[in-house]
């Protein structure tokens, strides 16, 4: 029993990071259709800028708590900062184009900001320091969970809350769901529609970066490839909960971390890729719209 | 039909170009010839890849070759005869490589040095068995060239791929004396190779018991569940096949979640950068690594003479066939002759001082005294584990 409860919040730990990624993916491709292939190196430019605000604010001697918050801080900004000059380099000049060429522009980017880093930083593996201390009252039962994962969980779920309510109850929220539903009617009602996709690419981006501080900060270590791996997770996650919806991609998201967790812990980890792409496979066979995606009428 | 008459036109000139290198390969061998019959030299053969895309594994093994022949030379060489080289390219394809050999039994070898790739040295073994001729490796890693017992005239100056696997297996069981083993691996070829070694010694013994064997993916976001699965498998050890990055996430997450779990890794682990990201977690972790030959005085003076007569610094197991040139010459010069015997029985009960240290051979021709030892991990840098 206390191992099944141990491989429930491993998967729900990891499930969380999937889904602070997935959420970039899919409210991307609710509102302009693009699969932005370049987020997942967003994801690892945030953890790159958290380490090095680290390595500085700890030199100049901040305590633990500025260092975790403004190295996040600043993670958080200068990943949203990226997400947004990506958009407007990479995709707002191709937005009439076919939907071929930002695709084939957002691997192109991918690469760039890989290598960018490669060639910036090293291609090496770097220690990242452990920013989230140990909480005492967690340590009779760290063998369950660890803070860093009881941090994640709760990070996670803030961000979620934050982010619905944002969605559901703000002006910009509203702007974001009309665009998502009909971008020609929204611009025709007087959304600028411009401002609305920066702004969706900017949360996106912002909720990238702070899964990149939060899970280089739990397994110590970083470089320039991380990115890759947690992106088709986080890409898969968004399909699985239906890519262009919100709550879809961090059940999604859940749903991957979990199957993961039980198929390392109960057949083995050799197959753990096998069983999260074979659940995709499944779910997209009886629901190919995904768990929660709807699916649209096209329009001819 | 023009690219049909281009297609001709290119096939000939393929056919040119090979048929003029068989007449000036087959020249130069008639010259070569000539000399060495009437002064009854010993025949020291070297077969690799000299050319080609792995010539950077063969080429350093002739140059080895050549210098430990030229000292050799110089002081009189072996039983007052000369030694000389006859060198042979493989390009480590099998295919070649038989035709390599038959090449140098035709030319009354002695001994050979080579070859290079296991593959290629599999194909050409059986030619110098059935002729008798010792050949002696300085780079083929494959456990069954010698562990087969196929073939007894097969010498190796380098571990096999399982002597880490050994050595890890056996420093758990008789030195840790630990009873419970989790054997991990990357996935990859060398990880995985080594764990499914590691495996099955363990399962061979029964002084300890394999409680969990699995591949991680490389990469993963993180490795929780896999270090629960550790945990609850009451390992007391776990021995892991592949490479620091994932080495040093599984142990940070063992150690986070307050397991003392002894740790065991290869030499892919025996890396700074292991200690540099792993930080604190790495106090402690063992890895086996090659013995160390930096202070070795042969060594260096076997590195400054190939800087000295080739302008650089020496490529891939140049070491290895330096010390099998020398363990080949001086068996000769022991059993007082190239009889294939005699040779063999030198081979096995001598000890000689080589640049990888004092080395002999067991019965199945892998070196006594080369391979890898165990360091461990203290105060952040590794130390050798006496």
């Amino acid at each position: 029993m206390e191992y099944f409860l141990e491989l429930i919040l491993g998967g729900l730990t990891r499930g969380s990071i999937y889904a602070l990624i997935a959420l970039g993916y899919t409210m991307v491709y609710g509102i302009i259709q693009l699969i932005n292939f370049a987020h997942g190196e967003i994801y690892m430019i945030g953890a790159f800028t958290a380490l090095i605000f680290t390595s500085v604010l700890t030199l100049l001697g901040f305590n633990e708590i500025a260092v975790i918050v403004l190295a996040s801080l600043a993670a958080v900004i200068y990943s949203s900062a990226y997400g947004y000059t990506v958009e407007k380099i990479a995709y707002m000049p191709l937005r009439r184009a076919s939907r071929l060429s930002p695709l084939i522009s957002a691997i192109g980017m991918s690469i760039f900001l890989q290598n960018y880093v490669l060639l910036a930083q090293t291609s090496d593996f770097l220690p990242f320091p452990n920013l989230i201390p140990e909480f005492e009252f967690i340590k009779p039962y760290r063998h369950i969970i660890s803070s860093p994962e009881i941090v994640i969980l709760i990070t996670t779920s803030t961000a979620m809350i934050l982010l619905t309510f944002l969605i559901k109850f703000t002006r910009t929220g509203k702007a974001m769901r009309a665009t998502a539903q009909d971008r020609n009617m929204a611009m025709l009602v007087g959304v600028n529609v411009n401002r609305v996709i920066s702004i969706t690419f900017v949360i996106g981006s912002a909720l990238a970066a702070l899964g990149g501080v939060l899970i280089a900060s739990h397994v110590g270590q970083i470089n320039f490839y991380i990115g890759f791996v947690a992106g088709i997770k986080a890409f898969t996650a968004a399909v699985l909960g239906g890519i262009g919806s919100i709550p879809g991609a961090v059940l999604g998201a859940l749903v991957l971390g979990l199957t993961e967790s039980f198929a390392t812990g109960y057949v083995s980890s050799d197959y753990e890729d096998v069983f999260a792409f074979g659940l995709l496979v499944l779910i997209l066979i009886f629901k190919p719209a995904g768990i929660l995606g709807r699916v649209t009428a096209r329009k001819v | 039909m023009k690219s049909g008459f281009r297609k001709q036109l290119i096939s000939l000139a393929v056919v040119i170009l090979y048929g003029f290198f068989l007449i000036s390969c087959g020249e130069s061998e008639k010259t070569a010839d000539a000399p060495h019959k009437s002064a009854e030299t010993i025949k020291l053969g070297v077969a690799g890849a000299h050319s080609g895309d792995l010539a950077s594994y063969g080429v350093p093994s002739v140059r080895a070759a050549e210098i430990v022949v030229r000292d050799i030379n110089a002081k009189g060489g072996i039983l007052g005869r000369r030694v000389e080289l006859l060198i042979e390219d493989d390009v480590c394809k099998p295919e070649i490589a038989t035709n390599t050999a038959t090449k140098l039994v035709t030319e009354d070898v002695d001994v050979v040095l080579g070859h290079i790739c296991s593959g290629a040295t599999k194909a050409a073994l059986g030619i110098y068995k059935d002729s008798k001729i010792i050949i002696m490796s300085p780079s083929c890693t494959n456990p069954a060239l010698t562990q087969s017992g196929d073939y007894p005239n097969f010498f190796r100056t380098i571990a096999s791929d399982d002597v880490q696997a050994r050595l890890e297996v056996d420093f758990a069981i008789d030195i840790l004396k630990v009873k419970k083993i989790a054997v991990l691996h990357d996935k990859g070829d060398y990880g995985k190779g080594l764990a499914e070694f590691a495996k099955k010694y363990l399962k061979a013994s029964d002084k300890a018991e394999l409680v969990l064997y699995e591949g991680v993916t490389p990469g993963a976001v993180d490795y929780s569940a896999v270090v629960q699965k550790i945990k609850h498998s009451g390992a007391e050890a776990v021995i892991f096949g592949g490479y620091h990055p994932e080495a040093s996430k599984i142990i940070g997450q063992m150690r986070k979640k307050g397991m003392e779990t002894v740790f065991i890794s290869d030499d892919g682990v025996k890396d700074n950068t292991f200690i540099k990201v792993a930080g604190e977690y790495a106090e402690g972790v063992y890895a086996t690594g090659p013995l160390d030959t930096s202070n070795n005085p042969m060594a260096i003076a076997a590195i400054e003479a190939h800087k000295n007569t080739y302008g650089s610094e020496p490529g891939a197991f140049f070491l290895n066939a330096y010390s099998a040139s020398l363990c080949l010459l001086n068996a000769i010069q022991k059993a007082g002759s190239t009889n294939y015997d005699a040779v063999s029985k030198a081979l096995r009960t001598e000890y000689v001082d080589t640049p990888l240290g004092k080395i002999s051979f067991d019965e199945h021709g892998d070196a006594i005294g080369v391979g890898f030892c165990m360091y461990q991990v203290h105060n952040g840098v590794y130390v050798e584990v006496k």
